[in-house]
């Protein structure tokens, strides 16, 4: 559904590239996350493939389409929800839907609610209900809380059915019910219509939700696939063991072929063996054990970390 | 037809802001009716007399068209406004082409700058300007061009301006010297080269003038008080009209792409 490869986009007058030649690609249907500290590149990334800036170099496609030759079909078969709020503050929350949906092509322009075509306003009563705004929709977006804003945008940036819904930092801002209950509404959302989603995050517990997980950080990409795989590649657990005899201890290590590493203290990599199960099987009496087990944000966090020295 | 409806979106959304905006209405309404109540007729009182020539409505004339034309530059130059409140972006993600965005704003600015040519007509008559039906008549299309010609200037500027601090910054350079080159209170039928040139320069002149050939052939003056004769203002008001459109999106979706 999405092709990324090699893009690269350096900023009028700036030193270093924003994003510095990052590729991946997302399968239809798919719930993919963007994960990097702030000023990794994500919301730039988001901007290139969007078509609201033009890359400095590399190619992306959405859904067959090129994101710079062919950016206006791109535009009507994504939806985005950007990272600070872009609801027009002096219309009413269906005003701002309507103007939406006009922009989009969806229905043609009429001046008022009871105006619009009936299918119209079928269509927003229902992604109302589901994200559980009532009459309020009628009321001045000045009126809205944070929480009720960024349920107007889902209502807004699905009124076009995008095959695909990027979203930039949605729950930056809210509070964790309304951050809980934004989750559970693009569940739904996802699930009913199969909707393609690319979500940036520097929370690690949102991306953890996903299905696959790109790990970026100054432009480039750190890590790659699945939360499991991407926990298995960047989280090393191993268990630091040290002993007086320690030629016993290499050469029972080496008869167990567990792999170690080290001259005393020695560094027992675990590769998913418990702790309990190898420190049973090793006979040598030990007078150092320390486990390494950490979760995978301190990995992410070393990540991020390493990358910033 | 999508092009179509999703200008009569964007010049339609600008209309409901005025509507809601108090402060702007009355805003938009004073200041014409100072610079042609104080300043028409004390110039009046001042000159009127000994010239035989009716200033006030020479003044009338003039705010008339420059505020159409200011209220629609100025009100174009909103989107940078909509750029700061993050609103630009919900625009410009969208798959409508970017001509039709301006042209969008430039409708919708223009329409919003109606009522207040409406305004300065009933006080024009309220303070004893001289204006039959034909007058008014004849000056609905007139307003009608200089509002939309107005908000094509509003696009070249928008096109440069990088903010709205700029824009506040920059705005009093670009629109007050014109007051005073375009003639919207003062003759300018004979002026010295170097003014002269300057004078030709600024687009608001073709409008004042335009606007002044329309009134003045129903009320004439003791003297000729339009410059050029009006199918001339019209052909450069065309011109510049066309000019400004063409430029001003090209760098301003240039502007907006590239950062």
């Amino acid at each position: 559904m999405i092709q990324v490869q090699q893009l690269v986009k350096r900023y009028n007058k700036a030193e270093r590239n924003a994003v510095d030649g990052i590729s991946f690609d997302v399968e239809a249907g798919e719930f993919f996350a963007l994960l990097g500290p702030n000023g990794a590149g994500k919301t730039t990334t988001i901007s290139v493939l969007t078509t609201t800036i033009a890359p400095t170099s590399g190619t992306a496609t959405i859904d067959g389409l090129d994101i710079v030759r062919e950016a206006s079909a791109v535009r009507r078969t994504v939806g985005i929800i950007f990272q600070r709020p872009s609801l027009d503050k002096n219309l009413t929350g269906e005003e701002n839907v309507r103007f939406h949906a006009v922009l989009y092509g969806v229905y043609p322009y009429a001046p008022s609610h009871g105006l619009m075509p009936a299918a119209y306003r079928e269509q927003v009563a229902e992604l109302a209900a589901i994200v559980g705004i009532g009459d309020e929709i009628f009321a001045p977006i000045r009126t809205y809380s944070g929480g009720m804003s960024r349920k107007l945008e889902i209502v807004r940036s699905l009124i076009h059915r995008p095959r695909v819904l990027f979203l930039d930092e949605p729950t930056s801002g809210l509070d964790s019910p309304s951050r809980r209950a934004l989750w559970s509404y693009l569940e739904r959302v996802r699930r009913e219509s199969n909707t393609t989603i690319l979500l940036t995050t520097h929370y690690l517990e949102e991306a953890e939700q996903a299905d696959r997980i790109c790990i970026i950080d100054h432009g480039r990409v750190v890590s790659y696939g699945t939360p499991a795989a991407i926990k298995a590649d960047l989280v090393e657990e191993f268990v630091l063991i040290d002993t007086a005899e320690r030629d016993a201890l290499r050469a029972e290590l080496a008869q167990l072929r567990l792999p170690y590493s080290g001259d005393g203290p020695f560094r027992v990599e675990l590769d998913g063996r418990g702790t309990h199960a190898v420190l049973k099987s090793i006979d040598t009496p030990l007078n150092v054990v320390q486990t390494h087990m950490p979760t995978l944000e301190d990995a992410y966090l070393e990540i991020v970390g390493r990358t910033d020295a | 037809m999508h092009e179509l409806s999703a200008v009569l979106a964007i010049a339609h959304r600008d209309v409901v802001k005025l509507l809601r905006d108090r402060t702007r209405m009355i805003s938009d309404f004073v200041f014409p009716l100072i610079f042609i109540g104080v300043l028409g007729s004390s110039l009046q009182a001042g000159f009127g007399g000994a010239t035989q020539f009716n200033i006030l409505t020479f003044v009338f004339t003039g705010v008339l068209a420059q505020t159409l034309w200011q209220s629609s530059a100025m009100g174009v130059i909103s989107l940078i406004e909509d750029r700061e409140n993050d609103f630009s972006q919900e625009i410009f993600v969208s798959p409508i082409s970017r001509y039709s965005i301006l042209v969008g704003k430039v409708l919708g600015e223009s329409l919003v700058a109606l009522p207040q040519g409406f305004a300065i007509l009933v006080f024009g008559l309220v303070i004893g300007v001289p204006l039959s039906l034909a007058a008014v008549l004849a000056l609905v299309p007139v307003v009608l061009i200089i509002t939309v010609f107005g908000g094509a200037f509003g696009v070249l500027v928008l096109s440069r301006l990088p903010n709205r601090r700029a824009a506040t910054q920059i705005f009093p350079f670009i629109m007050l010297p014109q007051f005073f080159l375009a003639g919207v209170f003062n003759p300018i039928g004979e002026l010295p080269p170097p003014l002269e040139i300057a004078s030709r320069l600024a687009p608001m002149r073709y409008a004042v003038d335009f606007l002044r050939n329309a009134y003045y052939g129903i009320h004439p003056e003791v003297v000729e008080v339009p410059l050029a004769p009006i199918g001339m203002n019209l052909a450069i008001i065309g011109g510049l009209f066309a000019v400004f459109i063409a430029i001003g999106t090209a760098l301003f979706v240039r502007a907006e792409q590239n950062r």
